[in-house]
C-alpha cells in the first residue's frame, strides 16, 4: 500500500507512544493524542502508528471508524458539534441542526468549501440545563434560538476565535 | 472431557461438554440454520439465525456460541424462534439488492437457500440497498459491498485463518461495511489473493473474476490452439458441483470434458509438479551439499505465499526456491517445447490453466519470468468453479462423460506430482526425489505419513541415509510466521538452520482447500479430497518425479540437465522485495 | 522523608486540618463541566481579582467539583466566620463582585441570588441553634397563592425582627430561586430549618416560637419528609477541590484503603462487600461481591480491574460528575478491588469526551503515586497496583463489558458472546473485573463504615443509595442522591421541583435507552432495582428524564430509536437493520404515513431485535418502544388512525391558522416567523402561507392574543 508523502510525525507523538505502547489502551490513547495534535488523525500519521505499535493498519483504520470521535477529514476552522442528547432534543436542537445546515449550506458531517465550518451531532455536551446548546470548538452556546445563529456564525468569521 | 446429558427438541443426548448447541442438535438430526457461522472460523455470533430458546433462559440463545450443560433443554425450531430468524432474514434482505438473476452465487447462494427455506414471499420492510461500487483492482477477486450482508466470514478469514489484515469492518451501525486496509484498493492492500474470503462468502460479495469469456472467445477463434491444463486439486473436487461425493477422482472425465469443451491439447499440471520436483530437489541438493548456501529451501509452487513474503517477509528471498510453479512450467513448455514438436506457432497457442486458485490470475503477469516462452506463458487461469460453470454451459452431462486421455508430451504424470495438491504434498514428493538424488538410492517405502494431515504445521526430521533431515510444513498463513520466527532465531544466532526444507500453501488443507474451489469446503471435505489425491498417487505407475519417463525425455530432448541453462530460462524466477504497509 | 506513607498520610491529614480550622473566609466556586460552560471560571477569576483588589486577607477561593445543581450553576459557596454559609447560585461576574463587596466586606447576604441545595430540608420542628449564624432565606412561589407574597413575608420578616431587635443576629434575605408549594413560600432558617409560611401569623410564629423560645411549632407543616439525600458516592463532591490530594486526604480519602490494607484479608473485603449487599450501579445490578469473589477464584498471574466510565446514556451524567469531582475514590476504590481480588494492574475506561475529568483522573493519579497510594509496594503493604487511563471512543456499545475490552485492546468495540464472561477470561484473556464508577465510589464507604452499615441504608433487596440524574422538563436539572426506596414521585417534586410552567406530569423515562417510561399514576414507584422491573422500566444508570404534556410519545420513540440506530455497532443485522427499520416506521407515524401493517410490524421487529441480537443494546433497544407504547396506546392509535398528535409535537400532523376574530395585526406572529410564511398588513388579520409554513410554532409564542390556532 502506498504511503504517500509521509507526512512528519511529531516528537511528541513518537515519545507517548514509546511511553505507552506496552499499557492496555494504549492504541486508543495515541489517536485521541494524535487527534488532539492535529485536529483530526492524518494518513500517514495512522500508517505511522500503526507501524509503531506493531499493529496492522487495516485494525488501527477499523477502530478509528468505528468511533464517532476520530476524524479522517480535517474539520473546519470553526467545528461546530450540537448536542443531540435528551435535554437538547426535547429542547428542538433538530431545528438547530436544520437552521445551521441552511445557514453553512453544508449538511453534518460536512465542511464548507472554504474550510472554515463544519457540523458535527454530538453525544451530551453535559450541559443539560442550557439546552439546546452546541459547542464551537469547544466553547458552549446554550440556549440557542434559530435566529442567534446568523450573529454566532458572523462572530467566528470576524474574530480569531 | 465430561460428559453430560441435555435434551434437543425433547430428544435425549450425550455430548461432551465443550460442544455447542448447534453441534450437539447436528447428532440428533436437527439443522438449525445459520448464516455467519463457518466451522473454519472462531465463532462470531452476529447473525442471529441460529437462535434457540433454552428453558429457564429469558432470551434466545445464539446456537452457534452456547456450549451444551447437563440438564439443558434446548427448543430449536418452535414457531417464535421461526418468526424472530424469519423476521432477520427479511430485515438482511430488505438491504440487500435483489437481482439474484444476476448474481455470480446464483444458484449456491446461502442466503437464496435460506429465503427459499424460510418460504419468503415478500419483504415487508422498506428497501434500502446500499450502493457502493466493486472493487475489481486485483486480477483474482472482485469485492461488492453491495452485496455484502455483514457476516464477517471474509474477516475472520483475511485476519485470522490467513494472518493478512487485508480486509477489516469499516465505520459502525448502518454504515458497517467491509472494506480493504484503509479504503485503499485492494489490490494496494497486502492482500495475498488466496480468494479464502471468496470460498467463504456466504453470497455474492466476493468472487473469482470471472474470465471464461476470453476462453470461449479464444475456442472459437480459428486462428489459436487453444490448450488446457488441469491442476491436481481440480480432478477431486469439481465433482461436487456435479453431485459427486467430494474427493471423487474424475480426471478422465476432467479431460473428456475439456476436449469437448474445444481444447486441442489437454495437458496435466501435474507433470509441470514432477518437473518442479525434479528441478527443486536438484536445488535442495545443492544447497543441502555446499556449506553457506541459504538453508532452509522454502517451497515456492503457492503464489500468494510469494506474494506474502515478497511483502511481508522479504528477508526469506534467497530461501525462496526460484522454481516456477507447475503450471507456469506447463505454459512455458507448451509454447516453446510443444510447439516446435508439433511445429505450431507458438503466438498462436492460447494456454488456459484450470487451478483450484484465484492467485494464479494473479501468478499469470507477476513479473517478465512468465513471458518466458517470449508470450505470455499462461494466457488465462481460471477456477475449478469457473470450469465447472463452462461445463455445464456447453450442455455436457459430466457424469455420463467416458474417461479421456491426456496428451502427451506435456501430460504424464506420477504419482508425486498429483499429491502436490495436498498440503505436505510438495514436500513428500521432494522427499521422495531428494532421497534419491542424495544418497544415490531409491526409497523402498515412497509415503511419508508426517507430511500429511490437516494440522497447521507439521515438523519431522526425517533420516536421509543417517542424516536427519529437518522439515516443516505449514499452510492456512496465519501459521507461517510461527515457522519462520524459529528459522530467524537460529539464523540471528548464526546457528544450525533450524530447518532444512519447508512447505508453505496459503490456504488451508493446501490446493484441495484453494479459494477457487467448489463452496462448502471443510476440514471434512478438505480430507476427502486430499484422499482422492493419495489414492491416485497409489494408482500411479511411478511414485518419483524423477522416474516420470516424460520428464527424463524432456531432458533429454530439450532441458538438458536440471538447473542448466535452458531449465534456468524457462523453469525458474526470481522475487524481489515489494515493501506494503500492513 | 523516613517517614512511611502511612506517616505522611497522617500528618498531611494533621497539618490542613490544622490550617483549615484557621479564622478564614472560604470562597468556593463549583467547577464541574457543567458550571465551566456556565461561567464558573470567570466567576473564580473574579472573585480572586476582586479579593486582591480590594486588600482582603484571610480569604481563600477555591475551586471544588460539581454540586449536581446544574441549573443553578456557576454556584459559589462563602463560608464565613459568624455568617451562615450561604450557597450563591447563577453568579455572574457582576454577582460575583457583588458578594465580595457586600457578603465579605459588608457581611450582608445578598438578596436574590441564594440557591437552595435541595435535600438539605428538615422536618425538625425547632431551631436548635440561631445567634449570628441563623439567616432567614424567602424563597418566592411561582404557582402558589399570591394572596401573602413573599415580598409580603419579607417586609413582615424584617419589621419582626427588628421588633424583637434579633436585626443584629438574624439576616433575612430573598432568594433568587422559586419554589412550587402550593401551601405557601419556603422559608428557610439557615443552618437547619424550614417551614411553609402562608401568613403573618406564621410570620410570628416562627420567630416567636421556633427561633427564640424553641418551640416545636405544630402550625406549620414540616416539608419533604422522608425526603432528604444520604451523600455517600457522593459523599465529597462539592467539598473537596477535586485537584488536591490533600485536600481529599483530608475528607478522608484512603482511609477505606488503610483499612483495607492492613486491617483485612481479601476475603474478609469480599465477604463485607457480600454484607453491604451492593449491585452494580451501571444498569444490570449485579452483585458487586459475586463478580469479584468469580475473579477472586481464578488461578492466573494477570488480573484486571476496569472502572468503566464510558457513561453513554442520554439523560445520564453522574459518572462524568463523580469522576470530576472526586477522582481519588475511583483510585480508592480500584486498589481496594485490585487486592481483593488479586490484581496488580487497573484501567479506567473512561469517555474521550470527557475531558476534565480525564484531566483530574491524570492528576490524581500522578499525586496516588507520588504519595506511594498507587504503585509498588502501596503504602510499606507490599501490594502493588497501577492505575492507567484508557480514553473511550465516544461509543456506547463499550459499555457493554466485552466491546469495552475490545476497545481497550485496540481492536473495535464490538460485543462477543458470552461466556465466558470477563471476570473468568476478559482483558487478554486475563479475568477482569468491570465496574462502573458510581459502584466503585461506594467501596471506600464501604470498606471504612462496613457492609453492615451500608446495608442499612436503602432497601432490602436494593441497598445503599442510587444517584440520580435529573433532566428533562423539570424545573431543576442535576444530580441527587437519595436512599434506595425513596418514592420517584418525591425526587421528581422535590429535588426535580417538579415540571416546568406548572404543566403535569406526563411520564418519567427510566433507564435510559435501555429502560421504559413510568406513568405519572405509577410515580409512587421506590426507586430500586426490582420494584421498578415490575413497573415496566428499569433503574438503570438512574437517568431520570421527565416529559410534559407537550413531549409525543411517537417522537419520544424516535429520539431513542435514532439513538439506538446511531450506537448500534453493525454486528447483529437484528440492531443494524431492525432500529434503522422501526425508526423509518415511526418517522411514516410522525409523518402521517403509517399504515395499519406497520402496526403489527413493530412489535415483529422489536422480538427480533430482543430476541436475534447479541449484546444489551440491541437487545434492550424495544424496552422504551413497547413501554411507551402500550403506557400510551391512545396517543399511538391516535397517530396511526386518525393521524392526529394529541400532543402537537408531530409537525406533519398538527397545522397553525389565524383566527380572524382574534388577530389584531400587531405583526409579531409574522416577525417571529423564520421562513416569512406569514403576511399581512399592520392592524389587518394576517395570513399563514400553509405551503411555506415549517410549523415551528415560533408564531403561536409569540402571539399575545390568542389568535393562532394549533390544530
Amino acid at each position: 500500500m502506498e504511503s504517500g508523502p509521509m507526512q512528519e510525525v511529531s516528537q511528541a507523538v513518537l515519545e507517548k507512544i514509546a511511553e505507552h505502547r506496552d499499557k492496555p489502551g494504549a492504541l486508543l490513547l495515541i489517536l485521541h493524542m494524535v487527534q488532539r495534535e492535529y485536529r483530526y488523525i492524518p494518513r500517514a500519521v495512522a500508517i505511522e502508528v500503526a507501524k509503531q505499535l506493531g499493529v496492522p493498519i487495516a485494525q488501527v483504520y477499523g477502530v478509528i471508524t468505528f468511533s464517532p470521535l476520530f476524524k479522517l477529514k480535517e474539520p473546519g476552522r470553526h467545528h461546530i458539534g450540537i448536542c443531540q442528547g435528551t435535554a437538547c432534543y426535547l429542547s428542538n436542537s433538530d431545528d438547530i441542526i436544520a437552521a445551521l445546515e441552511e445557514l453553512l449550506g453544508i449538511g453534518v458531517n460536512g465542511v464548507t468549501d472554504d474550510g472554515e465550518f463544519s457540523i458535527e451531532v454530538i453525544a451530551c455536551l453535559g450541559c443539560c440545563s442550557l439546552a439546546p446548546a452546541l459547542s464551537i470548538n469547544g466553547k458552549v452556546y446554550g440556549k440557542v434560538t434559530r435566529t442567534q445563529l446568523t450573529d454566532i456564525l458572523a462572530t467566528c468569521r470576524g474574530g480569531d476565535e | 472431557m465430561t460428559i453430560v446429558r441435555l435434551e434437543i427438541n425433547g430428544i435425549p443426548i450425550e455430548a461432551e461438554e465443550n460442544t455447542t448447541i448447534l453441534d450437539a442438535a447436528k447428532k440428533v438430526n436437527v439443522t438449525i440454520p445459520t448464516l455467519c457461522y463457518h466451522p473454519d472460523l472462531k465463532t462470531w455470533a452476529a447473525c442471529g439465525i441460529c437462535v434457540v430458546k433454552i428453558d429457564g433462559h429469558d432470551t434466545m440463545e445464539r446456537a452457534c456460541a452456547t456450549t451444551v450443560s447437563d440438564g439443558m433443554k434446548v427448543s430449536t425450531h418452535d414457531s417464535e424462534i421461526v418468526a424472530v430468524r424469519k423476521t432477520i432474514l427479511e430485515l438482511i434482505l430488505s438491504t440487500h439488492p435483489n437481482d439474484c438473476l444476476q448474481c455470480p452465487r446464483n444458484g449456491n447462494c446461502e442466503l437464496q437457500t435460506l429465503a427459499a427455506e424460510f418460504g419468503i414471499r415478500e419483504i415487508p420492510y422498506e428497501q434500502r440497498p446500499t450502493d457502493m461500487p466493486p472493487d475489481d483492482s486485483t486480477p483474482s477477486i472482485i469485492l461488492n459491498p453491495s452485496k455484502c450482508i455483514l457476516c464477517g466470514r471474509c474477516v475472520r478469514v483475511c485476519q485470522d485463518m490467513q494472518g493478512v489484515w487485508a480486509l477489516e469492518f469499516l465505520g459502525r451501525g448502518e454504515d458497517l461495511r467491509i472494506a480493504p486496509t484503509a479504503d485503499v484498493p485492494l489490490n494496494d492492500s497486502p492482500c495475498i489473493k488466496c480468494g479464502q474470503c471468496s470460498a467463504h462468502c456466504p453470497v455474492g460479495a466476493i468472487y473469482e473474476k470471472d474470465e471464461s469469456a476470453k476462453v470461449w472467445e479464444a475456442l472459437e477463434n480459428l486462428d489459436l490452439y487453444p490448450v488446457v491444463q488441469i491442476a491436481p486439486a481440480v480432478r477431486v473436487a469439481i465433482g461436487e458441483a456435479f453431485g459427486y461425493e467430494p474427493g471423487t477422482l474424475l480426471t478422465g472425465k476432467i479431460y473428456t470434458a475439456l476436449r469437448r469443451l474445444g481444447f486441442k491439447a489437454i495437458f496435466d499440471t501435474n507433470f509441470g509438479a514432477d518437473l518442479t520436483i525434479v528441478e527443486e530437489a536438484s536445488e535442495f541438493v545443492h544447497r543441502f551439499t555446499h556449506h553457506n548456501a541459504p538453508l532452509p529451501l522454502i517451497t515456492s509452487c503457492c503464489p500468494s505465499w510469494t506474494d506474502y513474503m515478497e511483502k511481508f517477509a522479504p528477508d526469506f528471498i534467497p530461501n525462496f526456491s526460484t522454481v516456477k510453479s507447475p503450471h507456469e512450467l506447463i505454459g512455458a513448455l507448451s509454447k516453446t517445447y510443444f510447439a516446435r514438436h508439433l511445429a505450431i506457432d507458438p503466438s498462436k497457442i492460447f494456454m488456459v490453466s484450470i487451478m483450484p486458485c484465484t492467485s494464479k490470475k494473479y501468478e499469470i503477469t507477476r513479473s517478465e519470468e512468465m513471458f518466458s516462452s517470449g508470450y505470455q506463458d499462461i494466457d488465462v487461469s481460471l477456477t475449478t468453479r469457473e470450469l465447472s460453470r463452462m461445463i455445464k454451459a456447453a450442455g455436457i452431462d459430466f457424469p455420463a462423460l467416458p474417461d479421456g486421455e491426456a496428451d502427451s508430451i506435456l501430460g504424464t504424470y506420477s504419482g508425486a506430482g498429483t499429491i502436490f495438491g495436498a498440503t505436505g504434498g510438495v514436500m513428500e514428493a521432494a522427499l521422495r526425489t531428494a532421497y534419491a538424488f542424495v544418497t544415490k538410492k531409491e526409497l523402498t517405502k515412497v509415503t511419508f505419513t508426517e507430511t500429511r494431515g490437516l494440522e497447521g504445521v507439521k515438523e519431522a526430521a526425517i533420516d536421509f541415509a543417517g542424516t536427519p533431515m529437518r522439515i516443516a510444513i505449514a499452510h492456512w498463513m496465519c501459521n507461517i510466521e510461527t515457522v519462520l520466527d524459529k528459522v530467524r532465531e537460529h539464523r540471528d544466532k548464526e546457528k544450525e538452520p533450524y530447518y532444512h526444507f519447508i512447505e508453505v500453501m496459503a490456504c488451508r488443507g493446501g490446493c484441495v482447500g484453494g479459494g477457487g474451489q467448489p463452496y462448502g469446503a471443510t476440514d471434512a471435505i478438505r480430507k476427502q479430497r486430499a484422499a482422492g489425491l493419495y489414492t491416485d498417487d497409489e494408482r500411479c505407475a511411478q511414485r518419483c518425479a524423477h522416474n516420470n519417463p516424460a520428464v527424463q525425455k524432456l531432458y533429454e530432448d530439450f532441458l538438458g540437465k536440471p538447473l542448466g541453462d535452458t531449465a534456468k530460462r524457462y523453469l525458474h524466477t526470481n522475487y524481489k522485495p515489494r515493501l506494503t504497509l500492513r | 522523608m523516613n517517614k512511611s506513607g502511612r506517616e505522611r498520610l497522617q500528618s498531611i491529614r494533621d497539618r490542613v486540618k490544622k490550617e483549615q480550622s484557621a479564622k478564614v473566609t472560604t470562597v468556593t466556586v463549583g467547577m464541574g463541566s457543567c458550571s465551566i460552560a456556565a461561567g464558573s471560571e470567570v466567576v473564580m477569576k473574579t472573585f480572586i481579582e476582586e479579593i486582591e483588589h480590594n486588600g482582603i486577607e484571610d480569604v481563600i477561593v477555591r475551586k471544588v467539583g460539581c454540586r449536581g445543581m446544574c441549573s443553578s450553576e456557576p454556584t459559589v459557596e462563602v463560608c464565613m466566620q459568624g455568617i451562615p454559609t450561604i450557597l450563591y447560585g447563577q453568579v455572574t461576574e457582576g454577582g460575583a463582585k457583588k458578594i465580595v463587596h457586600k457578603h465579605i466586606l459588608q457581611r450582608r447576604l445578598v438578596n436574590n441570588m441564594i440557591f437552595d441545595d435541595p435535600g438539605q430540608a428538615t422536618s425538625k420542628k425547632v431551631c436548635n441553634s440561631y445567634g449570628t449564624e441563623t439567616a432567614v432565606i424567602i424563597f418566592d412561589n411561582e404557582y402558589g397563592s399570591q394572596d401573602y407574597s413573599c415580598d409580603d413575608i419579607f417586609k413582615d420578616f424584617s419589621a419582626t425582627v427588628i421588633e424583637c431587635k434579633l436585626d443584629k443576629d438574624v439576616q433575612i434575605v430573598k432568594a433568587a430561586e422559586k419554589k412550587h408549594y402550593t401551601a405557601g413560600c419556603l422559608v428557610r432558617i439557615l443552618p437547619d430549618n424550614a417551614f411553609l409560611c402562608s401568613s403573618k401569623g406564621d410570620v410570628d410564629d416562627i420567630i416567636d416560637n421556633a427561633i427564640v423560645r424553641k418551640e416545636e411549632i405544630a402550625t406549620l407543616a414540616p416539608l419533604d419528609e422522608g425526603c432528604t439525600q444520604k451523600k455517600i458516592v457522593l459523599r465529597n463532591a462539592g467539598r473537596i477541590d477535586p485537584e488536591s490530594i490533600e485536600d481529599a486526604i483530608v475528607h478522608a480519602a484512603y482511609v477505606g484503603l488503610e483499612k483495607a490494607l492492613f486491617e483485612s484479608s481479601p476475603e474478609e473485603i469480599i465477604e463485607e462487600m457480600k454484607v453491604s449487599g451492593l449491585r452494580g450501579r451501571g444498569g444490570g445490578g449485579y452483585h458487586t461481591w459475586k463478580k469479584w469473589s468469580d475473579a477472586r477464584q481464578q488461578d492466573s498471574d494477570t488480573k484486571y480491574i476496569i472502572c468503566n466510565c464510558d457513561e453513554g446514556d442520554p439523560g445520564s451524567f453522574k459518572d462524568r460528575s463523580i469522576v470530576e469531582s472526586d477522582p481519588h475514590t475511583i483510585i480508592e476504590a480500584m486498589v481496594i478491588a485490585g487486592y481483593a481480588i488479586g490484581a496488580q494492574h487497573g484501567i479506567i475506561y473512561i469517555r474521550g469526551e470527557y475531558a476534565l475529568a480525564v484531566h483530574r483522573l491524570q492528576q490524581a493519579i500522578r499525586e496516588a503515586e507520588e504519595l506511594g497510594l498507587l504503585g509498588e509496594d502501596i503504602l510499606g503493604s507490599g501490594f502493588t497496583f497501577r492505575c492507567n487511563i484508557c480514553l473511550g471512543t465516544g461509543a456506547f456499545v463499550c459499555g457493554e463489558e466485552t466491546g469495552l475490552i475490545a476497545c481497550v485492546e485496540g481492536r473495535r468495540g464490538m460485543p462477543r458472546p458470552r461466556p465466558p464472561y470477563p471476570s473468568t477470561a476478559g482483558l487478554y484473556d486475563a479475568p477482569t473485573i468491570i465496574n462502573n464508577v458510581e459502584t466503585l465510589a461506594n467501596i471506600p464507604a464501604i470498606v471504612g463504615k462496613g457492609g453492615e452499615w451500608f446495608s442499612s441504608i436503602g432497601t432490602k433487596s436494593s441497598t445503599g443509595t442510587k444517584v440520580l440524574s435529573l433532566s428533562g422538563k423539570l424545573c431543576r436539572e442535576g444530580l441527587v442522591e437519595v436512599p434506595m426506596g425513596t418514592p420517584l414521585r418525591n425526587v421528581i417534586a422535590i429535588f426535580g421541583g417538579g415540571i416546568r410552567n406548572g404543566k403535569r406530569c406526563k411520564a418519567v423515562q427510566t433507564g435510559g435507552p435501555s429502560g421504559g417510561v413510568i406513568t405519572e399514576e405509577n410515580l409512587d414507584v421506590p426507586i430500586d432495582f426490582d420494584d421498578m422491573a415490575a413497573k415496566g422500566s428499569m433503574l438503570g444508570s438512574g437517568g431520570i428524564i421527565a416529559i410534559d404534556d407537550d413531549d409525543c410519545i411517537i417522537d419520544t420513540a424516535k429520539f431513542y430509536l435514532k439513538f439506538a440506530a446511531n450506537e448500534s455497532c453493525g454486528k447483529c443485522p437484528s440492531c443494524r437493520i431492525g432500529s434503522k427499520t422501526l425508526l423509518h416506521i415511526f418517522e411514516k407515524i410522525a409523518a402521517g404515513e403509517s399504515t395499519p401493517q406497520e402496526k403489527a410490524q413493530i412489535f415483529d421487529l422489536c422480538k427480533a431485535m430482543k430476541k436475534g441480537s447479541l449484546c444489551g443494546l440491541g437487545t434492550s433497544t424495544p424496552n422504551p418502544i413497547i413501554s411507551l407504547l402500550s403506557q400510551f396506546e391512545s396517543e399511538f392509535l391516535a397517530h396511526i388512525d386518525d393521524k392526529r398528535c394529541p400532543a402537537h409535537r408531530c409537525r406533519a400532523l398538527i397545522t397553525y391558522s389565524i383566527l380572524a376574530n382574534k388577530c389584531i395585526g400587531c405583526t409579531m406572529c409574522a416577525r417571529s416567523c423564520p421562513v416569512d410564511a406569514i403576511s399581512g398588513e399592520i392592524q389587518k388579520v394576517h395570513v399563514i402561507d400553509q405551503e411555506k409554513c415549517i410549523r415551528c410554532g415560533e408564531c403561536f409564542k409569540a402571539c399575545k392574543f390568542g389568535a393562532i390556532e394549533r390544530q
